[in-house]
C-alpha cells in the first residue's frame, strides 16, 4: 500500500514537473506574472511529492518488504537497520530516485530563496529545471521503477553486497549527488540567460553560491569515495582512474573552472561566454557520468546492474538537455559576448589560463576513459587505458595549475605584468626549488621532488599574498590585524581552499612516490619488520559478526623496541552472498598510515602478510575536506545573501578589493 | 558446529589447489619487487578494473604465481608482459601500447597543451595590444576638470 | 571602484573567433554521443581471442580419477575436437551441460573436458552428478593451460581442427542455438578440410 502511494506520488510529481516546465516558460515569453509564479509553487510541490515517494521507498526497506523487487534483491532481514536504510540508495532504482530528489530539492531552494531575482529569469530557470526533472521522473517511472512488485514475495531477501555495508555508503552517494546534481542549477540559469539574451551582475551574483555549494559537496563526495576505497578495498589504493571515478572527477574539474569564472563575471563582467559554456559543460558531464554508470558501456567496479535500454534513455536525455543547451549557446552566445577587456598578464588572464588548463585536464581524463570505446568502434581492437596513462599525463597539468594558482591572486585585475609579480614571489620560488630539490635528491624521485617543490611554492605564495594584503612590514601589526579583520569571508574561503589544495598535493605526491612495504609469510608468533617498526602475529581467531564470519589476525606493533599498540586485520566471509572481503588493519597517523593486510592462508597455518607504509595519506583527504571547508566559508559571505551590487556614489571610499 | 562449517568454507574458499602453491612461494624480495611491478601493469581479465596484484579473483592469483615463477626463472619484465599479451591481447596492459591507433591518445595531452597556450595568447593578445589606458576625456569632462583645477565649483 | 558596463544585450562585437566556432561544442557532443550509441551495442567485457589459428598449446594435465586416462595433446590431432573448460564451481556450466551431453552422445565431434581450478574429487563428483559427456578429461589446477589459452572465465569452449590448431573460441555456455548456428557449421567445414 505504502509503495503504491509512493508510485502515485511519483506520477503526480511527473505531472507537476511538466507544469513547472511549461507554465513559467510560457509566462516569461508572454510576460504573464501569474504563469511565471506557477514555477515556484510547482517546484516546491514537486519536492514534497518526490520526498514522500523516497520516504515510501525507505519504509519498504525498513520494514523489509520483500514483495518489492529492489528490497528483495538488495536487503535481508539480518542486515543492520543502518544499512537497510542506506540500501534504499544502494541500487540503481533507489539511487535514481535520490537523484530526482536532490534535483527537486535544488529547484525548490531556488523557488524559495530567489525572491530578489528578476521574475522572468527565475521563471525560465525553474522551467528548465522542471524539464530536467520531468525527464528523470519519466526515466524512473518507465524504466527503473523502484516500487515494482514481485508476483511472489520471497521469505528472505537476496542480501546486500558486503562491500557496500559500510558507513561510507551512507554518506558518499548523497554527497556526490548534492554535488553534481547541484550543477543543474548553473545549467538552468545559463539556459535561462541564453533564452533571455541577457547576462548581468545580478545573474552572476545569483549563480555563484549555487555553483559553490555544488562544488563543495562534490569535493566532499569524491574525497569520501577515495577514503572509502582506501580502507574498504584492502590494498591501500585511493584512486584508480576507474571510469566511474573519472565520471565524478570531470564535473569537479570543470566545476572548479566554472567557480572561478563566476567570480570574474561578477567582478569584471568578463568571461561571460565561458561561464555559460562551462555551466552547460559541467552538467553535461554529470549526465554523462550517470550514463556511464548505468548503461554498461564501460566496465567498472561501480557499475550498477547494466541495461542498454536504460542507456538509450539516458543518452537521449544527454542529447536533449546538453544538445539543446549547446545549440542555444551556439546561436545566442555571440550576442552576449564581450571582447576580452584584459591583458594576458592579469588576474582575469590567470583565471582564463586556469580555465584552459582544467579544460585540457578534463579532456585528457575524458579521452583516456573513453578511448577503448573509440578504438573498438573504429578498429575493433581491444585496448585498455589504466592508471599509468593518467598519472603521466595528468600530473604535469596539475603542476601548471599550481603555477597559475600562485601567480594569479598576486596579479591585479585587467592589466598587470609578470615581472614584478615574479619578483614578489622570489622567496616562495626559492623555497619551492630548495625543498623540491631536497626531496628530489634524498627521496630519489623527480616526480616526488616536483610535487613537493610545487606544493611548497604554492603555500609560500599564499603566505606572501597575505603578507602583501596585510601590508606587513609597511604598517604596524595592529593595523595589519585590522586589515585582516576587514577581509570579507570569501577571502578567507579562498585562502583556506587554496591551502587545502596544497596539502592535498603534498599527500598525493608522497603517497604516489614514497610508499614502502614488506611481505612475509607468517605463522602465529612470527615477526616482520618495516622500517623501524616490528610486527608480531599474536593471535588468529574466528570471529562472528552480525552477518559475516571472519578470520581475525591480531598483530602487536613495536617501534624501536617499545610497545606501540595493535593492528587487527580480518578476512570476512558473507554466507548470504558467498563473497569474501578484506578488512585491512589501518593505523592513521599525521605523517603516515600503516596498512596491514593478510592474504591467502596456505593451508598450513602460515599467512601471506603485507605491511605498507603510506606517507602523508591523511593529507590527501584532509586537504580535500579543507578545500570544501574553504568553499563553505566563502558561501557564508554576507554578500551572497544580498542582491546585485549597487553603484557606489562618487566620493565614497573604494572598498579594499580582495 | 556452524562455526566449524564456516571455518571449512573459509579455508576452502581461500585454499584452492593453486593457492597451495603459496606455500611453495619463496618470499625473495628481489623477485617479489619485480613481480609486483609486473603485476601492477597487468590487468585482471576477470574484474577488468584492477591489476592482477589487487584483484581477489582466483585467476588473478594464478597469474600472480605464474609471473613470480617466470621472474624467478630469470625472465625479464618485458618478457613476462609479452607472454601475457601474447595470450590475452593488448587489453591486458594497464598502459596502452604506443602504436598507430593509440597515437591520438598519447599525443593529445601535449597537443592540447600547446593548443591551449596558443589559444590563450591568441584570445588575449588583441586586448594586450589594444591600449588599455582609460579612454580620453570628452570635451565636457575636460571643461569640468579645468573648472575643478581652478577651484571654481564644477 | 569599477563601473559596470550595461548588461550585454544584443551587442554584437568583434570577436577573436569565427562564427562557426560556437558550433564546435554541439558537434563534439554529437560525435561523443555517436560513440556512446555504438558502445551500447557492444559488450565491454568481451575480449577477442588471440589464439585463433594458432596451435593448441602444449599441456600436461593430471587425470581426473585414477581409472580415467588424462587428456593429452596427441588426442587433438587427426580429428576435429571441442575442448570445453569447466569447473564444479561454475553455475553457467550446469546450464550448458545438457547440450554437451547431447553433443557427446551424438558423436558428431570429439568432446574433451578441462576441469579448471577444481580439486579433482570435486570435478569427478560434479560429473557423476550431471553426467560425463567427455571422451577424456584433464585437470588444470594451476590455470597453466587456461592462461595459455587466454581463458578469462568458465565455461569456454575451443574448436580444434585436424591439425591441432585452435579455430574458434566460444565464450559462455553452448546453447542449442549456438550449437546449431555457429559451432556445427564450423565443425562440418573443418572436417571437410584436409589436415
Amino acid at each position: 500500500m505504502i509503495s503504491e502511494l509512493g508510485l502515485f506520488a511519483l506520477s503526480l510529481a511527473l505531472m507537476t514537473s511538466l507544469v513547472q516546465t511549461t507554465a513559467p516558460l510560457w509566462g516569461a515569453a508572454t510576460g504573464r506574472a501569474r504563469l511565471m509564479n506557477v514555477g515556484a509553487s510547482a517546484a516546491v510541490t514537486q519536492l514534497a511529492l518526490i520526498a514522500f515517494a523516497f520516504a515510501c521507498l525507505v519504509w519498504g526497506f525498513v520494514t523489509s518488504d520483500f514483495s518489492l523487487r529492489v528490497v528483495a534483491s538488495n536487503s535481508y532481514t539480518l542486515m543492520p537497520m543502518f544499512y537497510k536504510i542506506a540500501a534504499a540508495w544502494g541500487q540503481h532504482e533507489g539511487s535514481m530516485l535520490l537523484w530526482a530528489l536532490v534535483l527537486a530539492g535544488y529547484g525548490a531552494a531556488v523557488a524559495i530563496f530567489g525572491n530578489n531575482l528578476p521574475a522572468t529569469l527565475k521563471a525560465r530557470a525553474l522551467g528548465v529545471q522542471g524539464l530536467i526533472g520531468a525527464a528523470f521522473l519519466a526515466f524512473i517511472i518507465f524504466t527503473s521503477n523502484p516500487f515494482a512488485r514481485l508476483s511472489e514475495a520471497p521469505l528472505e531477501g537476496g542480501g546486500f553486497n558486503p562491500l557496500l555495508q559500510d558507513p561510507g555508503l551512507v554518506a558518499h552517494p548523497p554527497m556526490l549527488y548534492l554535488g553534481y546534481v547541484g550543477f543543474s542549477i548553473a545549467f538552468s540559469f545559463s539556459v535561462a540567460a541564453l533564452i533571455e539574451g541577457k547576462v548581468d551582475a545580478a545573474w552572476a551574483r545569483w549563480v555563484r553560491p549555487w555553483v559553490l555549494t555544488a562544488w563543495c559537496f562534490l569535493t566532499i563526495g569524491i574525497a569520501l569515495g577515495s577514503m572509502w576505497a582506501y580502507y574498504e578495498l584492502g590494498w591501500g589504493g585511493w584512486w584508480f582512474w576507474d571510469p566511474v571515478e573519472n565520471a565524478s572527477f570531470m564535473p569537479w574539474l570543470i566545476g572548479t573552472a566554472l567557480l572561478h569564472c563566476t567570480l570574474v563575471v561578477e567582478r569584471r563582467h568578463a568571461l561571460v561566454n565561458w561561464t555559460l559554456l562551462l555551466s552547460i559543460l559541467t552538467f553535461t558531464l554529470s549526465l554523462i557520468g550517470t550514463f556511464l554508470v548505468r548503461s554498461g558501456v564501460l566496465t567498472s567496479v561501480h557499475a550498477f546492474a547494466v541495461d542498454p535500454a536504460r542507456g538509450i534513455f539516458i543518452l537521449a536525455m544527454v542529447l536533449g538537455a546538453s544538445g539543446g543547451a549547446l545549440t542555444l549557446y551556439a546561436f545566442r552566445a555571440r550576442q552576449l559576448q564581450q571582447p576580452p577587456s584584459f591583458a594576458p598578464a592579469s588576474r582575469e588572464g590567470a583565471i582564463l589560463a586556469n580555465n584552459f588548463l582544467l579544460l585540457i585536464a578534463t579532456a585528457i581524463v575524458f579521452l583516456g576513459t573513453f578511448y577503448p570505446l573509440v578504438i573498438d568502434a573504429l578498429t575493433g581492437d581491444k585496448i585498455s587505458v589504466g592508471p599509468p596513462y593518467f598519472n603521466v599525463t595528468f600530473g604535469p597539468i596539475m603542476l601548471c595549475v599550481v603555477l597559475v594558482m600562485a601567480f594569479g591572486p598576486m596579479m591585479r585585475w585587467r592589466n598587470d605584468s609578470v615581472k614584478p609579480v615574479g619578483k614578489s614571489l622570489r622567496l616562495p620560488m626559492l623555497a619551492g626549488v630548495g625543498v623540491g630539490a631536497a626531496f628530489g635528491i634524498f627521496g630519489q624521485s623527480l616526480p616526488g621532488g616536483l610535487g613537493m617543490g610545487f606544493g611548497v611554492f604554492l603555500c609560500a605564495s599564499m603566505i606572501r599574498w597575505m603578507q602583501v594584503r596585510l601590508r606587513a612590514g609597511q604598517v604596524t601589526p595592529r593595523q595589519s590585524l585590522f586589515l585582516a579583520h576587514a577581509f570579507p569571508r570569501s577571502t578567507w574561503g579562498f585562502v583556506t581552499a587554496h591551502m587545502g589544495f596544497a596539502i592535498a598535493v603534498f599527500g598525493v605526491t608522497a603517497m604516489s612516490v614514497w610508499q614502502t612495504e614488506s611481505f612475509a609469510s607468517m605463522r602465529q608468533g612470527d615477526v616482520a619488520t618495516l622500517g623501524d617498526q616490528t610486527f608480531r602475529l599474536e593471535q588468529v581467531q574466528l570471529v562472528k559478526g552480525p552477518n559475516y564470519d571472519a578470520q581475525r589476525l591480531t598483530f602487536s606493533v613495536l617501534r624501536n623496541g617499545a610497545a606501540d599498540g595493535e593492528l587487527v586485520t580480518e578476512r570476512r566471509y558473507f554466507p548470504e552472498r558467498d563473497t569474501m572481503t578484506t578488512e585491512a588493519g589501518i593505523r592513521g597517523g599525521l605523517f603516515a598510515n600503516l596498512h596491514l593486510t593478510t592474504g591467502e592462508d596456505d593451508g598450513s597455518g602460515a599467512f601471506a602478510v603485507r605491511i605498507t607504509n603510506h606517507p602523508l595519506a591523511m593529507w590527501i583527504w584532509s586537504g580535500a575536506m579543507i578545500m570544501a571547508i574553504g568553499g563553505f566559508i566563502s558561501l557564508s559571505d554576507r554578500r551572497f545573501r544580498v542582491g546585485a551590487p549597487h553603484r557606489v556614489s562618487v566620493g565614497a571610499a573604494a572598498p579594499a578589493g580582495a | 558446529m556452524r562455526l566449524l562449517l564456516i571455518t571449512l568454507a573459509l579455508t576452502l574458499a581461500v585454499t584452492s589447489p593453486a593457492l597451495a602453491q603459496a606455500a611453495r612461494r619463496t618470499f625473495d624480495p628481489q623477485v617479489e619487487a619485480v613481480a609486483r611491478d609486473v603485476g601492477k601493469s597487468l590487468r585482471c581479465v576477470v574484474c577488468q578494473n584492477q591489476s592482477i596484484e589487487e584483484s581477489n579473483a582466483p585467476l588473478a592469483a594464478d597469474m600472480r604465481t605464474l609471473v613470480r615463477e617466470r621472474i624467478a626463472a630469470g625472465q625479464t619484465r618485458d618478457q613476462v608482459i609479452a607472454y601475457m599479451t601474447d595470450r590475452y591481447g593488448n587489453f591486458v596492459l594497464m598502459q596502452p601500447p604506443f602504436q598507430a591507433d593509440t597515437l591520438l591518445l598519447w599525443l593529445a595531452p601535449l597537443a592540447l597543451m600547446i593548443g591551449g597556450v596558443w589559444a590563450w595568447l591568441a584570445y588575449l593578445r588583441p586586448a594586450g595590444r589594444r591600449n588599455l589606458a582609460p579612454a580620453p576625456l570628452t570635451p565636457d569632462e575636460d571643461a569640468a576638470l579645468a573648472r575643478l583645477d581652478s577651484g571654481r565649483p564644477a | 571602484m569599477s563601473t559596470m558596463p550595461p548588461a550585454a544585450e544584443a551587442h554584437p562585437t568583434r570577436s577573436a573567433l569565427p562564427a562557426w566556432a560556437a558550433l564546435i561544442p554541439v558537434v563534439l557532443l554529437l560525435v561523443v554521443a555517436g560513440f556512446f550509441a555504438f558502445g551500447l551495442t557492444q559488450d565491454p567485457k568481451a575480449m577477442p581471442s588471440t589464439m585463433i589459428d594458432r596451435p593448441m598449446p602444449e599441456f600436461d594435465l593430471a587425470r581426473l580419477t585414477p581409472d580415467r586416462d588424462a587428456l593429452t595433446n596427441a588426442d587433438l590431432i587427426g580429428k576435429v575436437s571441442l575442448v570445453n573448460v569447466f569447473g564444479s564451481w561454475c553455475s553457467s556450466c550446469v546450464l550448458e551441460h545438457p547440450q554437451l551431453t547431447e553433443i557427446g552422445k551424438s558423436g558428431t565431434v570429439a568432446l574433451y573436458g578441462v576441469d579448471w581450478r577444481d580439486p579433482p574429487s570435486d570435478g569427478a563428483a560434479w560429473l557423476n552428478r550431471y553426467g560425463d559427456p567427455y571422451h577424456k578429461t584433464g585437470v588444470d589446477s594451476d590455470s597453466r593451460l587456461a592462461i595459455n589459452l587466454g581463458v578469462t572465465g568458465a565455461p569456454e569452449t575451443f574448436v580444434i581442427d585436424r591439425g591441432g590448431r585452435i579455430r574458434f573460441k566460444q565464450v559462455g555456455p553452448i546453447t542449442p542455438e549456438v550449437w546449431s548456428t555457429t559451432l556445427l557449421p564450423l565443425i562440418r567445414k573443418l572436417e571437410a578440410e584436409a589436415a
